[in-house]
């Protein structure tokens, strides 16, 4: 019995049988759950952008999201490397993340210019916007950004009203940062600091900047800082880099000036 | 060795023996995913449930499997139940599954899993070994549950993100104290519940292994 049961035979049968009823398990599943898993990637994400622009209230349900977010929010292809907007591919569809990792539809970044530690650089962008009263008029535009802070990249995105200039809204819908220190980026007080905050300064120059210590009220730049994070000092760092990074000129910064100019 | 009955190994693991506690098996995810309660109860549904229908399915086939392959059709078998559970989570708990990430994977290599399969499904019949695993589930359930209870409590003041402790961030009292909310606090409370639990059930505390020898000159003894 025993001999007949180690014999390499039955040893590869039995193998062979295992890991093909396994197979078919998680096969099934994993196919089975797709498009609730990806419904949920989608919904999450379009929350996290009707949050940041301040639009519809926390709690909706999920067919409150879409239906809010389909009725207010465009969504619209940028090209980084000449700043305007580009029809090369359905803006819905269009998955910036996965451009990043394609080496045709983005480029490495040298040392230098990587401040925000993301390494490739995607060249088309999907921006969001929340559509004004007039022709082309922008209300809000939601910008994606993303940067490496203590343990992990950070993903989110930065709303800046129709001045592109003055922050509508500020916030993370991925990252894994310490609960409670880095994690704080997603407290409500902590984001609540943001809007209403300059981006820019009056030479049209990037100023935004995080500051350890409490930002001083009466400093003439207190419009353009914001406190970092209690216990926090590389996931601070981290979003701050990563906010000059893609407001700067390897980020949307020419694709900002180009909309002020009305070129884009 | 007569056989150990449901009542026994479904309850035991709890106090006797539990598994982290007295075998001190999956300290890794007890330190990982305790910050706070929320993933602290997702992370022993999971494991319970992987636990025991891997032993449930080990013990059914335990015959067939040759014995020189036996340890990884074991971790054949866990490993597509942890994919199952990832997946599953992923479509109908997303935010949890988000905060789990990498963990939930990680239970294939958590050594309760394996170590229940190994040490009992390969020994006893399908039913019992199907109660085996998810009383030692339960036995790490406990010990997560507690620890997420105290860590998200003196940490943030919350319990499952409701707040019982103002902070003082919030405009409370509380100054929540931020070690709480880093793994190697996990560490020290274990130790401590180690050490409750042997004092109460002395029988757990092992021999030392060694023993110092009595000072024999009285040179060494300055």
């Amino acid at each position: 019995m025993s001999s007949q049961k180690e014999s390499t035979v039955r040893t590869l049968t039995v193998a062979l049988l295992v890991c093909l009823v396994c197979s078919i398990f998680v096969a099934g599943a994993a196919v089975a759950l797709r498009p609730t898993q990806q419904e949920n990637r989608l919904l999450d994400k379009q929350r996290s952008i009707l949050a940041i622009a301040g639009l519809g209230e926390a709690g909706m349900s999920g067919n409150q999201v879409k239906q809010l977010f389909n009725e207010r929010i465009v969504a619209r292809l940028v090209d980084l490397e000449t700043g305007k907007f580009s029809d090369e591919f359905d803006a819905g569809t269009f998955d910036p993340l996965v451009a990043a990792k394609d080496p045709a539809l983005s480029k490495a970044l040298p040392g230098d210019q990587d401040i925000a530690s993301i390494k490739r650089r995607e060249r088309y962008s999907t921006v969001y916007i929340v559509e004004g009263q007039g022709e082309g008029e922008i209300d809000t535009l939601i910008l994606p950004v993303r940067g490496y802070g203590l343990w992990s990249t950070l993903y989110g995105f930065m709303a800046v009203k129709g001045d592109l200039d003055t922050v509508a809204g500020f916030g993370f819908y991925q990252h894994g940062e310490t609960p409670g220190l880095g994690g704080e980026v997603d407290n409500p007080k902590w984001r609540g600091m943001w809007p209403g905050k300059q981006l820019f300064d009056d030479d049209g120059k990037l100023a935004v900047q995080i500051v350890k210590g409490g930002v001083d009220p009466q400093s003439p730049r207190a419009d353009h800082q914001v406190d970092a994070l209690a216990g926090a000092t590389l996931t601070s760092n981290g979003v701050n880099h990563l906010l000059h990074f893609w407001l700067g000129e390897n980020g949307f910064g020419p694709f900002i000036a180009n909309l002020r100019a009305g070129e884009a | 060795m007569s056989q150990p009955t449901v009542k026994e190994v479904l309850f035991n693991p709890i106090f006797n023996n539990n598994p982290i506690g007295l075998q001190i098996l999956g300290i890794c995810s007890a330190l990982a995913v305790t910050s706070n309660l929320n993933t602290a109860l997702v992370m022993s549904v999971a494991l319970t449930l992987v636990t025991g229908f891997s032993n449930l399915f080990i013990s059914m086939i335990r015959s067939q499997i040759p014995n020189s392959i036996r340890m990884i059709v074991q971790m054949v078998i866990i490993a597509s139940l942890v994919i199952l559970v990832d997946q599953v989570l992923k479509a109908y708990a997303f935010s949890l599954s988000k905060q789990l990430s990498v963990f939930v994977g990680l239970i294939i290599t958590n050594c309760i899993v394996m170590g229940r399969a190994e040490a009992f499904a390969m020994q006893n019949p399908p039913l019992l070994s199907f109660f085996d695993g998810i009383g030692n589930g339960l036995g790490y359930s406990a010990m997560l549950i507690a620890l997420g209870i105290i860590r998200e409590l003196t940490g943030a003041g919350k319990l499952m993100g409701y707040t019982i402790l103002p902070t003082v961030n919030d405009g409370g009292w509380y100054l929540p104290n931020g070690m709480m909310l880093l793994p190697p606090s996990a560490f020290f409370l274990i130790g401590l519940f180690i050490w409750g639990i042997r004092s109460w059930k002395k029988e757990q505390i092992e021999k030392p292994s060694f023993k110092m020898a009595p000072q024999v000159s009285s040179k060494e003894a300055y």
